[in-house]
C-alpha cells in the first residue's frame, strides 16, 4: 500500500509546488485566468460528488453558485465582513439549502432530476432581481477586490491565486477523504444499485440528500470565491448557461473522478476562448467540435483517457485514483441506465 | 509591436523638441505604433442579449472603412472585439485581456448595463479611457468618481423628463397612469418622469401598473388603466409588449394621450406590428433618425448609411436601428482620434473626448449635436418630441437639452 503512494504523493506534492509557483512567472492576467480554474474545478468537483458518484443528475448547480456568490457580496457590501468570513458561511448555508432542496429531490430520477434542478438555474436569476434591496437588482453589487494582507508584497491577483488555490487543495483533500471511505463506497453503491445498497442496510434518503448537500456547498464554496475574483455579482452573471457549463466541465473532465474536475475546469475556462480565437463567426460552433471531439476520443472524461493512457504505456492498471469505486466503464453504462 | 510603438514616441519627442516645447507631465502611451491604434470592445455575439451584437459587427465595419480609406492621421484601427455572452465574469476576463495582453489604447462601447458595472472600477484604476458605453443607464456620467468612464447616448431618466416636461405644459390637469417594466430600466424612465413632475405633479398619478419582462401578456394591465380612468398614458416598455399595449389601448376604446418610450419607437418592430392606425397620435422624444421612418429615405445622412451598409455590413439588417446606432458611435470614435492628432496617450484620448464641441452625426436627428465637457461625460443630451401621424414620425417643439436644465 504504502509503497504504490509514495509516489503518487510525490507527484501530488510536486504538482502543488508548480502551482505555487505559478504566481511568479506568469501575468496578472493569467493568475486570474487560472484562479476561475480553480473555482469552477471546486464547484465541479460538487457537481461531480452529486452526478458523477451519486448518479443525481444536477442542471441546476449554477443556482448555488449563486446563492454562494451572493451570500458572500452581500454580507461584504451590507456588513462589511472580511471576504475569508464569508466563504465559510457561503459554504454552509448552500450546504443547507443543498440538503432541504435534496429531500424532495429524493422522488424524483435521473431526467427528471435533471430538469426539477434545471428550473432552479432558471428561477434564482429572476429570484434575485426580486429582493433588489439585498441584492441591488439588474443591476447587482460592485465589490472591492480584495488586497494581500499582513503586508506581503503581492498584487490583489497573486492574493487571491494563493486564496483560491489554498481553499482547493483543503477541498478536494476533505472530498477525496470522503470519496474514498466508507461513506464513498455508500455513494457509489447508491449510484449503482439503490436497491441493492439499502439491502446492505445503507439510509439511502439520508445519504442521497446529504451528497446533495455537501455538493451544494462546494459549489457554494465556489461562488463566493468568484465574488471576490471577479469583484461584481449581478443575476446576469448567473444565467442558465452556467449550469450546462458546470455539466459540461464535469463529463468533459471525467465523472465520478477528482482530477477530472480539474480538467474540466480547464476545459470550460480555456476552450471558449480559443473557439472564439479560431473563429470569431461560429465559436459555439467550434466549441460544439471540441466538446464532439473529446467525448467521441475519450469517452471517459479527460481524466479517464489519461488513466487508459497510462494504463497501456505502464502495461498495468493503476493504484490510487478510483480505488473502491467501480471502473470508468461501468459508470458510463449506469449513467445511460439511468437517462 | 511595442517596442515599434516605444520608438515611435522616442521619435516623436525628439521631433517635437526640435519643433517646440514638449508638453510636461507622465504620460502613456499604449496599443499605438507608428502605423496603428488598437481600439478594444466587448459585445454579446452569444447569449441572451446576442441581438445587440450587430452593434459590434456594424462598429468593425465601419473602423474597416475608415482603414480602407487611408485610417487615422496615417494610421489604421486595430479593432479587437470579444464576446462577452452579457455575462459579467465572461466581460472582465475579456477586458482584462484586452488591457492587459492586447495593450489596447483605449475601450470603445463596451456593451450592456451589467457588463460595464463589473469592468468600471478596474478601467478606472487602470486609467484606460473606456469610451462611449453603449447603455442607458444614468451613472457613466461622473467624471468625479470616474474619470476614465464616458456615456454616449440619452439615458433613461433624461427621457422621463422630456416628457414630464411636455406634460406639465400641455396637459396641466391630466390624471396619469403608466405601466413599466419591474427592472433597473423601467424605474429609470419612472425616476426621470416622476422628478420632472415635481412634487406637485406627481399627485396626478392615478395608477402605476407593472410587468415582469417574463409575462407572456399585459392585457389586464392596459384595462386596469383605462378603468382607472387615466387621460394619459406614460409607456414604458420593450417592443414586445409595445406592441400589446398600442393594440390593446385601440381595442378597448381607451383614447388617452399616450407617451411610448424612445426603446419602443421603431416603425418596423412595433408600430407597423400593432398597426398605423392603432398607433397614430402617439408621442416619443427620438435622438436619431429612425431608419424604417420614409421621411429620411433621401436623406443624405441615411443614404450614405445605406450605402456603407451595403458595402461594408451587407448582412446586416436595413431595418435594424441598432445598426445605426453603432455607425453613429463610431464615427464619434474616428472624431475622438482625429482630434487627438499624434498624440494618442490615453491621457489625451481622454481629453478629447472629453472635448467635443458641436459635432453632429449623420444619424441624428437635425439639430442634436455631441458636446462633452472635462465635467459632461454624457455626450449626446438633446432630444425632440415627435408625434406619429399615421405613417412617420413628426417632431416637434424644440430640442429639449437635459444639460441646460428646462
Amino acid at each position: 500500500m504504502s509503497t504504490s503512494r509514495l509516489p503518487r504523493l510525490l507527484g501530488l506534492l510536486a504538482l502543488l509546488a508548480v502551482a505555487c509557483a505559478l504566481p511568479f512567472a506568469l501575468s496578472n492576467f493569467r493568475l486570474f485566468q487560472f484562479s476561475q480554474v480553480y473555482i469552477y474545478a471546486i464547484a465541479i468537483l460538487g457537481l461531480n460528488m452529486l452526478t458523477g458518484y451519486n448518479g443525481q443528475f444536477s442542471l441546476g448547480h449554477g443556482a448555488f453558485y449563486a446563492v454562494g456568490a451572493y451570500v458572500s457580496a452581500i454580507m461584504m457590501d451590507r456588513w462589511n465582513v472580511a471576504y475569508g468570513w464569508t466563504i465559510p458561511v457561503a459554504g454552509v448555508l448552500c450546504l443547507i439549502i443543498g440538503f432541504l432542496f435534496g429531500l424532495p429531490a429524493l422522488r424524483l430520477e435521473g431526467l427528471y432530476l435533471a430538469l426539477a434542478t434545471f428550473s432552479l438555474a432558471l428561477a434564482v436569476p429572476q429570484i434575485l432581481k426580486y429582493f433588489e434591496h439585498w441584492t441591488g437588482g439588474s443591476q447587482g453589487i460592485v465589490l472591492t477586490k480584495p488586497s494581500a494582507p499582513f503586508g506581503l508584497r503581492l498584487t490583489p491577483d497573486q492574493w487571491l491565486y494563493f486564496v483560491t488555490l489554498a481553499v482547493l487543495v483543503l477541498l478536494f483533500w476533505l472530498g477525496a477523504n470522503l470519496l474514498k471511505g466508507r461513506v464513498g463506497r455508500a455513494i457509489v453503491a447508491i449510484r449503482d444499485n439503490h436497491i441493492a445498497a439499502e439491502a446492505m442496510g445503507i439510509d439511502t434518503a439520508l445519504y442521497k440528500s446529504l451528497v446533495f448537500g455537501v455538493s451544494a456547498a462546494y459549489t457554494g464554496v465556489a461562488g463566493a470565491l468568484s465574488a471576490s475574483v471577479i469583484a461584481f455579482v449581478a443575476p446576469d452573471s448567473f444565467n442558465v448557461f452556467l449550469s450546462v457549463t458546470l455539466l459540461i466541465g464535469s463529463v468533459i473532465g471525467g465523472l465520478a473522478s477528482i482530477s477530472g474536475a480539474v480538467f474540466g475546469a480547464l476545459f470550460i475556462q480555456f476552450v471558449p476562448n480559443w473557439a472564439q480565437d479560431i473563429s470569431k463567426a461560429a465559436p459555439w460552433a467550434i466549441f460544439g467540435i471540441f466538446l464532439i471531439a473529446f467525448m467521441y476520443l475519450m469517452p471517459f472524461g479527460i481524466a479517464g483517457g489519461i488513466r487508459r493512457l497510462w494504463i497501456r504505456v505502464a502495461g498495468a492498471p493503476v493504484q490510487g485514483e478510483g480505488r473502491g469505486v467501480s471502473s470508468p466503464a461501468h459508470t458510463t453504462t449506469r449513467m445511460e441506465e439511468s437517462s | 509591436m511595442r517596442r515599434c510603438g516605444h520608438l515611435f514616441t522616442i521619435a516623436l519627442a525628439l521631433a517635437a523638441a526640435v519643433l517646440g516645447p514638449v508638453p510636461v507631465g507622465a504620460q502613456t502611451t499604449v496599443g499605438v505604433s507608428a502605423t496603428e491604434i488598437k481600439i478594444g470592445n466587448t459585445n454579446p455575439y452569444s447569449g441572451p442579449a446576442s441581438a445587440y451584437g450587430t452593434i459590434g459587427k456594424a462598429i468593425g465595419a465601419y473602423f474597416k472603412k475608415v482603414n480602407d480609406e487611408g485610417g487615422v492621421n496615417g494610421r489604421k484601427i486595430n479593432y479587437i472585439s470579444y464576446d462577452d455572452g452579457y455575462s459579467p465574469p465572461k466581460t472582465v476576463e475579456m477586458v482584462r485581456k484586452l488591457v492587459e495582453q492586447d495593450q489596447v489604447a483605449a475601450l470603445f462601447q463596451t456593451l450592456g448595463t451589467p457588463p460595464n458595472s463589473a469592468i468600471h472600477k478596474y478601467v478606472n484604476q487602470q486609467k484606460v479611457p473606456h469610451l462611449f458605453v453603449a447603455t442607458g443607464a444614468t451613472k457613466w456620467n461622473d467624471s468625479q468618481n470616474f474619470p476614465w468612464t464616458m456615456g454616449f447616448q440619452p439615458n433613461y431618466q433624461t427621457e422621463g423628463r422630456v416628457y414630464a416636461a411636455h406634460l406639465l405644459k400641455n396637459h396641466p390637469s391630466a390624471k396619469i397612469g403608466i405601466l413599466y417594466q419591474n427592472d433597473d430600466y423601467g424605474k429609470d424612465y419612472l425616476k426621470g418622469f416622476e422628478d420632472g413632475l415635481g412634487e406637485a405633479g406627481r399627485k396626478m398619478i392615478v395608477l402605476k401598473q407593472s410587468y415582469e419582462v417574463t409575462d407572456p401578456t399585459i392585457d389586464s394591465q392596459i384595462v386596469n388603466l383605462k378603468n382607472s380612468g387615466a387621460t394619459v398614458f406614460f409607456n414604458v416598455t420593450i417592443p414586445k409588449f409595445a406592441v400589446q399595449a398600442i393594440k390593446k389601448t385601440h381595442d378597448i376604446g381607451w383614447k388617452p394621450v399616450h407617451y411610448l418610450n424612445n426603446v419602443s419607437s421603431s416603425l418596423a418592430t412595433v408600430l407597423k406590428p400593432a398597426g398605423l392606425e392603432a398607433s397614430k397620435d402617439l408621442i416619443t422624444a427620438l435622438y436619431m433618425k429612425e431608419v424604417t421612418d420614409p421621411q429620411w429615405r433621401n436623406d443624405k445622412g441615411f443614404t450614405e448609411w445605406v450605402a456603407f451598409m451595403k458595402k461594408y455590413y451587407p448582412e446586416g439588417a436595413l431595418d435594424d436601428q441598432s445598426n445605426a446606432y453603432g455607425y453613429n458611435a463610431a464615427i464619434l470614435m474616428v472624431q475622438v482620434l482625429k482630434q487627438c492628432g499624434n498624440d494618442l496617450s490615453r491621457e489625451n484620448i481622454m481629453r478629447q473626448a472629453a472635448n467635443l464641441k458641436n459635432v453632429e452625426l449623420p444619424l441624428l436627428l437635425p439639430g442634436v449635436k455631441v458636446n462633452t465637457s472635462p465635467t459632461d461625460f454624457a455626450p449626446i443630451e438633446q432630444e425632440q418630441l415627435a408625434k406619429f401621424n399615421g405613417e412617420k414620425w413628426e417632431v416637434f417643439g424644440e430640442l429639449f437639452d437635459a444639460f441646460r436644465k428646462h
